[in-house]
């Protein structure tokens, strides 16, 4: 006999606002087996889990549900409130009843209430059979991978290599130092960027633990904390750094000219190239797509004049395997593509630049650029590409006000004849030394216009510019003629970061940047774990915040690699050697060789074990079982959760693996968007646990459908689970076949964390679905069997 | 001289009534002005596109007797640029429906002089009684 206190959250009214949760705790109250039930403001406060503890002690409790948010969130917390009492974390479960309850179904708080009865009774039957299991301790070593050697991924490596760790820095350009190398000075400050950022470029090579890879991409990351399995190829740069002495000797014979990236292709480069004046490595790089020296009979010019012999052609991309046990992500940002925003005219009117082009001209003389012409009358167009729905980018960029304000002023004050006007919507400066910026830029004599330009024209003789907009202070519509238009474009998500972040399982914000683990309390983290984010991946942010975000990365990864080990969840296969007959059916199944058959009963080996659940279907005597999610479990989830179903409802079961399909529902419960409220959501390792026989107990048990939701192949961590599930759903169809049931009942969909939208589709797709062929009938219900 | 304006209860209404009949969030449009300066009828308005949204905003009735809304050609420029995504040819058209709600008879048949009614239309007599007895 289990003792089981209940504790129902009100979420300070997260919950409480949409369900009775007073309701909820009375309902559990009168469970069996359930010694209390309580409900409380804040579970997670000190003051809940104080509650918890002293009802352990008062009442003798030996498991805990906790029905309020999902365990993605504070499953850690109550684990830990309980092991505190000297309980095993595993004996605590949570009913998610604000995720997928009170915010997805806020409209309907009746039966919103209902389902997290439903829930929390799932909870109750589960913890009634919890194993009193212990956390696993894993070794972990002082290996970081740190992605991106932008200004965030220099810190980064800088703090994690001066504290004593092993540091790879893989950057995709043949330098480090990112975007803030093109820059001209920084506000509010005014520092020559070039000249702050130098010194710690140049630190980089120097420090013994960090092992620079410029060049490079992470083409592979496989594994998990304490253990990421990394493939780099670093690309031929054609030059050896060692030999080149930077004498631009090949510079001057080499024939191919190409646009410079560096100066935003306001000048040209030739094929080979210093990336820039102030590069790390300092070395020159051979640019294959342009240079004709890889048919060496077409030209070896740079090659023949190059005394120290640097310049070897046959070189090759070189595979580099590494392992880590942490990552940071700081693969940064894009400039927003300002031809997108085809009424500015961005490369068809050639006096239309953006920001970028400008802090170039700023580079080569403020006061007369030797590149281009500037004019006298200029205008800065703010939010190009930011707070605009018609672009799809809703999000502020957050730098753009005021790196308008800097070139503005710099602009006017190198010549006080111009005549500067910036055009904004808002004027946002908040930082420190922000707002006292934009005075000095108001003093100086910058025209600040509230209005956002709907137009610009040119003039196809002169080439000069007609801006239209609405000075939204007077109400007047000025159309005026400029000389240059400066477009103040917005960040973007890099568009290198998509591939690592699926290998590593990261979502993203609805805005496109990395999705942090929580926007409060863990800023830098992500929910997978070891893995961290700094700087701009995260969302646009100036050069102070992405520094200071990239020493709290380096210090977040330190706290788990520092500790020498970490605890590994127990979910692991095991066997139930009474009903073992040793018949070898599921070594095969097992994806890792974890299973071995010796003296006639098969055995796991738990270090291999990854606990996906594959074995248990192969097996006909039922004897493998999976840790925290048993078949007795997972059985009695399925039947108390549908207990309260009435003849006329339809219900159906939500398999969701915990890797993908559940985080995606939580993040759908997180974005408040509603689905099908007759669905019932069931957290699992993997679907490929969930046997066949389980599906028709589920069905048998008053389920009218099922839905598998399981992670991508190539972003799960069970590679071989989906072919399992497909083995386990056709296994199924055919006895629904037989017995003259629809197939699409059954339903198998593969999840990215990012799917909302898909996410409801489906739900709803299939809730739709059952309530048109309506309610499997009792008499059916009853022929639904399995032999194994 | 400025106006001097008082907001009450009463201005929400408006503003409620207004979004219901357009469909439109009036409350999201932030008052950038790319509607107002893209207007290709600005020229003849009173008051500005965005003006006459943010009237709206606040719950202004006076809006009702300025010229914008009749002006707009519903050409969709605004609709097409607007970074908060609005449509102001619905909600022109909402407020164009509340004026015409009021019933109010603007022409009079006997009191056209008969030489223009000679003159006028048919067509266009009829659809002038028609739009403005709503």
């Amino acid at each position: 006999m289990a003792r089981i206190g209940v504790y129902v959250c009100h979420c300070g009214g997260n919950i409480s606002e949409v369900i009775d949760v007073k309701e909820v705790a009375a309902f559990a109250g009168e469970k069996s087996d359930v010694v209390i039930a309580k409900d409380e403001t804040h579970m997670c406060s000190d003051v809940g889990q104080q509650l918890i503890l002293n009802d352990i002690k008062e009442h003798k409790l030996d498991k805990v549900v906790i029905a309020a948010c999902s365990p993605q969130f504070q499953g850690a917390t109550f684990m830990r409130t309980v092991e505190s009492a000297g309980l095993s974390p595993y004996v605590m479960e949570m009913a998610n009843i604000r995720e997928q309850c009170s915010w997805p179904h806020f409209d309907f708080p009746k039966d919103a209430t209902e389902k997290a009865k439903d829930l929390t009774d799932m909870a109750i039957a589960k913890a009634r059979l919890d194993e009193s299991l212990k956390k696993k301790m894993m070794p972990i070593g002082k290996r970081v991978l740190i992605v991106g050697g932008g200004i965030a991924g220099i810190q980064a490596a800088l703090d994690l290599g001066d504290a004593g760790f092993k540091v790879y820095l893989v950057e995709k350009d043949p330098s480090i130092g990112g975007h803030m190398t093109q820059l001209s000075r920084t506000f509010p400050t005014e520092d020559c960027a070039a000249c702050i950022l130098s010194p710690k470029m140049a630190d980089v090579p120097v420090n013994p633990n960090i092992e620079l890879l410029t060049y490079s991409e992470v083409k592979n990351i496989e594994g998990f904390l304490g253990n990421y399995e990394v493939r780099i190829e670093k690309k031929p740069t054609y030059v050896d750094p060692a030999k080149c002495t930077c004498c631009d000797d090949c510079v001057d014979v080499c024939p191919a000219k190409v646009p410079n990236e560096y100066e935003e292709g306001l000048t040209t480069r030739k094929a080979i190239y210093l990336p820039n004046p102030i590069a790390v490595p300092h070395s020159y790089v051979i640019d294959v797509e342009s240079c004709l020296g890889q048919v060496p009979l077409a030209c070896t010019k740079c090659f023949d004049v190059c005394e120290p012999g640097a310049i070897n052609y046959d070189q090759y991309a070189e595979e580099i395997n590494i392992t880590v046990d942490t990552i940071i992500m700081a693969t940064g940002f894009e400039i927003f593509d300002a031809t997108q925003k085809a009424v500015y005219g961005f490369g068809k009117y050639e006096n239309v630049i953006t920001a970028m082009d400008m802090e170039r001209l700023i580079v080569h003389g403020a006061e007369g650029s030797p590149l281009r012409a500037t004019g006298n009358r200029i205008a800065f167009i703010q939010c190009v590409g930011s707070r605009d729905e018609q672009v799809g980018n809703e999000n502020c960029s957050r730098i753009c006000c005021m790196y308008a304000t800097k070139l503005s002023q710099l602009l006017k004050r190198s010549d006080p004849k111009r005549d500067i006007y910036v055009f904004y919507t808002d004027l946002r400066a908040y930082g420190k030394g922000f707002e006292e910026y934009y005075k000095r830029a108001q003093g100086d004599g910058v025209k600040f216009i509230r209005g956002r330009v709907a137009e610009v024209i040119e003039n196809s003789k002169t080439k000069k510019l007609t801006l239209k907009v609405e000075d939204t202070l007077t109400r007047n519509i000025i159309e005026s003629e400029f000389d240059l238009v400066v477009l103040s474009v917005g960040l973007r998500p890099n568009g290198g970061t998509d591939k690592v972040a699926n290998m590593l399982r990261i979502s993203k914000s609805p805005d496109g940047f990395l999705q942090e683990a929580h926007p409060k309390f863990k800023p830098v983290d992500t929910l997978t774990d070891g893995v961290f984010l700094a700087g701009t991946v995260q969302g646009p942010k100036d050069i102070p915040d992405t520094v200071a975000q990239a020493s709290a990365a380096s210090s977040r990864a330190i706290r788990l690699m520092n500790q020498g080990e970490f605890a590994l969840d127990p979910i692991m296969a095991f066997v139930h050697e009474d009903l073992c007959d040793g018949c070898k059916l599921c070594v095969e199944h097992c994806p890792t060789d974890a299973i071995t058959v010796s003296s006639g009963i098969a055995s796991v080996n738990e270090a291999l074990c990854k606990g996906c659940g594959s074995c248990l279907a192969a097996c006909p005597k039922d004897a493998l079982d999976l840790h925290v999610y048993t078949n007795d479990q997972v059985l009695a989830e399925i039947k108390s959760v549908l207990k309260s179903k009435k003849k006329e409802q339809s219900r159906f079961l939500v398999f969701a693996d915990d890797m993908t399909a559940y985080r995606l529902s939580d993040n759908v419960g997180i974005a408040k968007m509603s689905y099908s409220i007759d669905s019932r959501i069931i957290r699992i390792p993997s679907c490929s646990r969930i046997t066949p026989k389980l599906m028709l107990e589920a069905l048998k048990a008053g389920a009218d459908g099922i839905l598998l939701g399981e992670s991508e192949e190539k972003s799960s961590p069970f590679p071989d689970a989906i072919s399992t599930i497909n083995s386990n759903i056709s296994k199924v169809k055919q006895i629904l076949r037989k017995n003259e049931i629809e197939e699409e009942r059954i339903r198998f969909v593969q999840f990215v964390t990012v799917m909302l939208g898909g996410f409801v589709n489906n739900m709803n797709g299939l809730g739709d679905y059952l309530k048109k062929v309506r309610p499997i009938s009792d008499k059916k219900r009853k022929k639904l069997g399995i032999r194994n | 001289m400025a106006n001097k304006i008082t907001i009450t209860s009463e201005n929400v209404e408006f503003l409620r009534k207004v979004e219901e009949l357009s469909g439109e969030i009036i409350t999201l449009c932030d008052q950038c002005g790319t509607c107002s300066a893209g207007c290709p009828m600005v020229g003849e308005m009173d008051i500005t596109p965005s003006q006459m949204v943010r009237n709206v905003q606040l719950g202004i009735t006076d809006v009702l007797d300025t010229k914008a809304m009749w002006l707009c050609a519903s050409c969709f420029t605004c609709t097409v640029r607007c970074p908060r995504g609005l449509d102001l040819s619905k909600i022109a058209e909402a407020l164009r429906q509340i004026k015409l709600r009021k019933a109010v008879d603007y022409i009079d048949i006997n009191k056209l002089p008969e030489e223009d009614l000679k003159e006028l239309p048919q067509i266009a007599l009829i659809s002038g009684f028609r739009k403005f007895t709503g």
